[in-house]
């Protein structure tokens, strides 16, 4: 498992060089002389110079790179162009709105993918597996912020459960905090939902055909325990897999989301930064949500390993 | 993402009974035979024609021009005159979802294009070239597939600068690996295969094993991948051009009307619910079509998809 461990974490290494080398590239992307486009049109020869010099495009790119690299290692990702914040600082201050909404919107997705997922496997091929087929196939095709827009329509507007808009830090008020969270949680959890529905179906269906199934219902263990003790314990394995994958989906879909809610987290600060051509701040933010990808990743494969001795050998 | 694969179960309907009477067909009948079952993804298929024909024939078809403007009729309801009532502008909603299709199913495309072209010939030179050419093209691939794609997405499109041509070829490269993994898995289990060592063993040269034997095996999990593939394009192009980063006004994706409806929710319900519903429904089209074809193909082909 040690080496297995070791091997794993050790293949991350040149995917975390070759990301950030991807990330920081961007800025030879921009069209024409970024100096002249971050400045502005209208910008005076000095001023240019001036944003040139603190962009550190007079050096090489590859001094660039390695400033900037050595810096972002010690968590300093650079200096905000806009504003007077760091990176780093505008990043951490941003980060737990977007945990926050996408632990909800994982709780969220398994309260629902979990019952919808045994039910469909429990019944394959008969109509409550077909209608939760259904609704994971329409789940996975609508596109978020639309149902987020008629989420809000219906449960903010015409009825005035949930608020439409806004968040309320968690320090202020733990049941503002819920209340506001409510709606863009479902919003974001249920394509989320759907995948986990499909996945844990699948593999929830297989594992009950297996032989040791069969025989723990013959030796007359009732039916519930059959299927969360034996059977959940291992369809759980690729769900959680699935899980890992959605990471993801689950950042980019935050900053949709965030938008249609007006929620102060960090897909809010990737669009602002997006819209102001703020470029140490775009690099920052993605360089950080791969690097939560990754390490995700990571934590799945080494449980995977963990659960899995055939993984460890492969 | 192994997560798509897990809609059709193997041995489900399509299965089976064909199998045993399979030899004396070939392989493209037996598809047909099976695909005419899956009467979901028929139904998904003929939706889609009928989209890209409503797209194709949109100047017939629209009432009003998508860009005249009527400033005494904004933000009027769904009537006999507007059928699916006005936007903000005075814009008749029905003529701009028409036109929208366009720019949504060319987007789509353009971005299976670009994965398709970035995907399938190094897939090919993974599968096929030798263990270092391997290990380097898979080694980009895990950092291309290690980037939130809708954030890398933005950022790309954030620095290049917002356009619909921008955003949709950075998402073809972002769904590149999707052709590129599932070409190379075919190559390597092709490789082992008897015919294709027969084939080698009598000296073909490898260019022509590759376009005689490999490519049209790979085609067929290519088809199905392709449908999920456009899914998932067009749910990225709606998400970009919702936050203003895909096409630019007064042209209009379904995305970005329902961009323009956002901010007129509670005055004008109808720019938003119907060009969404036009999104979910494309998109369900490819899924459906997507899973249908992939349970119509032989059990071999299946497993690679």
């Amino acid at each position: 498992m040690i080496t297995y461990a070791l091997r794993r974490i050790a293949m991350i290494i040149p995917l975390i060089i070759m990301v950030s080398f991807g990330v920081y590239a961007l800025v030879l992307m921009i069209p024409g002389d970024p100096a002249i486009t971050i400045a502005g049109e209208n910008a005076t020869e000095e001023q240019i110079q001036a944003t040139r010099e603190r962009l550190g495009l007079t050096d090489s790119f590859f001094v660039q790179y390695w400033n900037w690299i050595s810096g972002a290692v010690r968590g300093d990702l650079g200096q905000s162009l806009f504003s007077s914040q760091t990176v780093t600082g505008a990043i951490l201050d941003r980060f737990p709105v977007t945990l926050a909404l996408t632990a909800a919107a994982v709780t969220v997705a398994l309260l629902i993918a979990v019952p919808a997922g045994i039910i469909a496997a429990l019944h394959r091929g008969r109509w409550p597996d077909r209608a939760v087929t259904l609704l994971t196939s329409i789940g996975i095709s609508m596109p978020s912020f639309w149902l987020g827009i008629l989420l809000v329509m219906v449960l903010a507007l015409a009825t005035p459960i949930f608020p439409a808009v806004g968040y309320t830090p968690l320090s202020e008020s733990v049941l503002g905090w819920a209340h506001n969270l409510v709606l863009p949680a479902f919003t974001l959890g249920l394509a989320v939902c759907a995948e986990i529905t499909r996945q844990l179906r699948g593999s929830l269906s297989d594992v009950l055909h297996q032989d040791y199934i069969r025989t723990a219902r013959a030796a007359g263990l009732r039916g519930r325990i059959v299927v969360v003790k034996h059977g959940m314990k291992n369809a759980a394995v690729p769900v959680v897999t699935v899980l890992g994958f959605q990471v993801g989906f689950l950042l980019g879909g935050s900053v949709v989301v965030e938008r249609v809610f007006g929620i102060p987290g960090l897909g809010d600060l990737a669009i602002r930064a997006v819209l102001e051509r703020d470029i140490p701040m775009i690099q920052g933010i993605v360089v950080v949500s791969a690097a939560i990808v990754m390490l995700v990743n990571l934590v799945v494969d080494l449980s995977y390993g963990y659960l899995n001795p055939k993984v460890r050998q492969s | 993402m192994t997560t798509q694969h897990t809609g059709s179960e193997p041995g489900s309907a399509a299965g089976g009974t064909e199998e045993i009477s399979g030899p004396a067909l070939s392989g493209r009948a037996r598809f047909w035979r099976r695909f005419r079952r899956q009467w979901p993804a028929q139904i998904a298929l003929g939706y889609l024609i009928v989209i890209v024909a409503v797209a194709v024939c949109a100047p017939l078809l629209a009432t009003y021009s998508p860009f005249d403007q009527n400033l005494n009729g904004v933000l009027a309801r769904p009537s006999g005159e507007h059928w699916l009532g006005t936007d903000d502008l005075g814009r008749d909603v029905y003529s701009r979802l028409l036109y929208a299709a366009r720019i949504s199913l060319l987007a789509a495309a353009q971005a299976v294009a670009v994965s398709l072209v970035l995907g399938v010939l190094p897939g090919l030179l993974a599968g096929y070239a030798g263990k270092k050419t391997d290990a380097v093209i898979m080694r980009i691939t895990d950092a291309v597939m290690s980037f939130p794609p809708l954030i890398l997405a933005i950022a790309v499109v954030g620095v290049l600068g917002p356009s619909l041509t921008n955003a949709m070829f950075v998402i073809g490269i972002i769904f590149a690996p999707r052709f590129l993994r599932l070409v190379r898995g075919s190559v390597l289990s092709l490789r082992a295969e008897t015919f294709i060592e027969a084939s080698r063993s009598i000296g073909t040269p490898r260019w022509r094993i590759i376009q005689r034997h490999v490519l049209p095996n790979v085609l067929s999990p290519l088809v199905v991948q392709i449908s999920l593939a456009s899914a998932l394009a067009m749910l990225a192009e709606a998400s970009l051009s919702f936050l203003g980063l895909g096409v630019q006004p007064p042209e209009a994706s379904w995305g970005a009307m329902i961009e323009r409806g956002f901010r007129y929710t509670a005055a004008a319900p109808w720019m938003t619910v119907f060009p969404g519903l036009l999104i979910a429904l494309t998109v369900l089209a490819f899924n459906v079509l997507g899973d249908g074809l992939r349970d119509s193909l032989g059990r071999e082909v299946r497993k690679a998809s």
